[in-house]
């Protein structure tokens, strides 16, 4: 093309940029306020993280506080934490006040263990069965297994008042029997995370290529479907840890004996060992939740990414 | 793409039964609800023999081969291997490997313990295990990914290694409920020719069951067309293709052109050319016969064939690789599709005149309306 010759039409239908001017000048407004908009979300997030942690931080620290402090005094002290230290010898001493709280203790590390198991028992075959064989049932399982949450503690009770005492006549009026209400009250919450996890693997393949590799249905649960839903079962696990370890009313209302009416009624003679014991109960629940993940993440990396 | 060992017999024939087994089917039934899935099923695998089950969805296909393997109950008939009796066998006792559809690989264990879990369960120890499933993976042409977990490796692999898995138990029938179809095109071709390849290296009986027909064409002894919960052909793939017994089958297995024509004795006219028909067609009266692509021919409207050939124009041409295919219009408004070789369809241009000549190959041809 000759410089004199007409330019040829563009085809493009683009509008001529000025020259020096950039998309990002042409277009200053958007960029601009993309910038803001991100500024303002990332101000939202750090403001609702910082009232989250407020909300769990301040009454943490004014317990922590409240147990090193004398609240007369203002004197520093940890003689609270060498009290739970040494509960059990303080229980010998005067059984009256520390003891229940010893058996307390006692009763809620036997309880977790009992609901934990007697919930995996319960749900994970069930589930699995139900996932299998009767899929119409699923949405029974669900409602009945959500049903515990509709229900307020105290009306558990004095349905479950006449039930237990046959418990108490046949078995005994040891507080560990509360497990089997125990095992209600968790249902909704280990339901749904055994749910999700079994719903995310391909459960009738994996349980029909090892039956046909020769595996009975036991074997299936042991060796494919529980190693295929160990972080669905940690969860499960640790809601129930959770909610046994925090669980008061029903252990109250039926006279029995765990950590929180052993707390509640130490803290009627000794307010500091009280909420010391709180304390070190939600340390010990928070511990276990990152054993738990980390025993889970340790497996899941081993099985490479 | 993973290259395949040359694997010696003697590598796995210590951990096989070095013969298959003889399975017979008989007059199984079952139904879902009102829709019966089989109705009076009858196969026979004769040992060693890999049978196709092939057929559109909802055949009874799958059903035949769940209930074969256990996971389903047959309402009513009898399944036995070498002679014995297996309809009320527990699955985990019927000693049959099986290849999903669906990727069924362990998810928490590697390839090599996913292997080994049969035999573990078969009593063999530690050093046995790893000796077997090292030699089955050999076998696959997975011995390096031992080790990977089935996240770590691609579809094909997968499907490789449930193969070796399933056949690690030295099963009595090998069982493969579409293995390939999840797979991309040239790993399933890849995949295929070799699980035909291991199924006649160990002499395995299997059944394997599909919708594609090249594939049931390409690895079948045998070849069972199904449709309706019953086999309407078993025959060699040669054989079914050259001689569907009906309708559906001449439909169903290949592409075919219904023609109508009139038959008498031994041959029908169609389209003004004679064609000799396969036994079962009517021997007179007006029939449709079923013309393969391969047996229509398209000849130049000037040239010296024109005088056996009918009019017809172009109205699409296919381009396939290795061929083309070429669709002409009749002039009664008859779509006729014919089998070229890929290097003439450039030739061929749309709403051009072609005559259309017919071989004399045998044909299947029904009395109109007769149901298969």
């Amino acid at each position: 093309m000759t410089p004199s010759a007409p330019a040829a039409p563009s085809l493009s239908r683009t509008p001529a940029t000025p020259p020096g001017s950039s998309l990002s000048e042409s277009h200053p407004r958007p960029q601009q306020m993309r910038r803001g908009m991100r500024r303002k979300q990332a101000t939202t997030r750090r403001i609702v993280i910082g009232v989250i942690m407020a909300f769990f931080l301040i009454p943490l620290t004014s317990m922590l506080y409240f147990s090193v402090r004398y609240p007369l005094s203002g004197k520093w002290t940890g003689h609270s934490w060498s009290d739970l230290i040494h509960i059990q010898a303080l229980a010998a001493e005067d059984p009256a006040d520390y003891g229940q709280l010893w058996d307390g203790l006692k009763n809620s590390a036997v309880l977790v263990v009992l609901t934990v198991v007697l919930m995996l028992v319960l749900l994970i075959p069930t589930m699995t069965w139900i996932r299998l064989r009767v899929r119409w049932l699923s949405r029974t399982l669900e409602f009945v297994c959500l049903l515990p949450l509709t229900i307020p503690a105290i009306v558990l009770v004095v349905g479950l008042g006449p039930v237990y005492r046959i418990v108490s006549s046949v078995l005994s009026t040891n507080s560990i029997w509360l497990c089997f209400i125990y095992v209600i009250l968790v249902l909704p919450f280990a339901y749904r995370a055994l749910d999700a996890g079994l719903g995310a693997i391909d459960l009738p393949t994996l349980s029909e290529a090892a039956r046909s590799l020769g595996a009975g249905w036991l074997r299936i649960l042991w060796r494919i479907v529980l190693p295929n839903i160990r972080s669905a079962v940690v969860s499960a696990c640790f809601i129930s840890v959770a909610l046994v370890l925090g669980e008061f009313t029903i252990a109250q209302l039926l006279a029995r004996n765990n950590l929180q009416t052993g707390i509640y009624l130490v803290s009627q003679s000794d307010g500091q060992l009280a909420v010391t014991m709180s304390l070190a109960a939600l340390l010990l629940a928070f511990v276990l939740l990152m054993v738990l993940s980390l025993l889970s993440g340790d497996r899941k990396s081993q099985e490479g990414s | 793409m993973t290259s395949v060992p040359t694997v010696a017999h003697h590598d796995v024939t210590s951990a096989t039964t070095g013969s298959g087994a003889l399975v017979e089917l008989t007059g199984v039934s079952r139904s879902f609800g009102t829709v019966k899935a089989l109705d009076g099923f009858d196969l026979r695998i004769n040992p060693g023999e890999l049978i196709v089950l092939l057929g559109p969805s909802g055949c009874g296909k799958t059903t035949a081969l769940r209930i074969l393997a256990g996971l389903e109950d047959a309402d009513a008939g009898r399944i036995t291997v070498d002679g014995r009796d297996i309809s009320s066998v527990p699955t985990a006792k019927r000693d049959m490997g099986m290849v999903f559809q669906a990727y069924s690989l362990f998810p928490h264990m590697t390839a090599q313990q996913n292997v080994e879990f049969g035999l573990g369960l078969r009593g063999k120890n530690a050093s046995e295990r790893k000796k077997i499933a090292g030699e089955y993976l050999e076998l696959v042409g997975l011995s390096a990914q031992a080790d990977r977990f089935a996240r770590q490796m691609s579809g094909g692999q997968q499907q490789r290694v449930a193969l070796a898995r399933a056949l690690a138990i030295s099963p009595n029938v090998l069982l493969l409920d579409e293995p390939l179809s999840a797979l991309d095109a040239k790993v399933r071709v890849q995949l295929r020719d070799e699980i035909r390849r291991i199924q006649l290296e160990l002499g395995i009986s299997a059944l394997f069951v599909t919708h594609d027909q090249e594939e049931a064409l390409a690895v079948a002894d045998r070849v069972g067309v199904m449709w309706q919960g019953k086999i309407q052909q078993i025959a060699t793939p040669q054989e079914l293709y050259s001689a569907p017994v009906n309708e559906f089958v001449a439909e169903f297995v290949g592409l075919s052109n219904p023609l109508v024509g009139t038959a008498s004795g031994d041959a029908a006219t169609v389209l003004g050319q004679q064609i000799l028909l396969l036994p079962g067609s009517p021997r007179s009266g007006a029939v449709t016969v079923f013309v393969r692509p391969e047996a229509v021919r398209l000849v130049p409207i000037e040239g010296a064939d024109v005088a056996h050939a009918t009019r017809a124009t172009i109205i699409a041409t296919s381009f396939l690789g290795s061929m083309a295919r070429a669709h002409a219009r009749l002039a009664d408004g008859t779509v006729i599709v014919a089998q070229i070789a890929s290097a003439d369809v450039a030739a061929l241009r749309v709403g051009a005149p072609v005559g259309v000549a017919l071989d004399p190959t045998p044909a299947l041809a029904i009395a109109p309306g007769t149901a298969p």
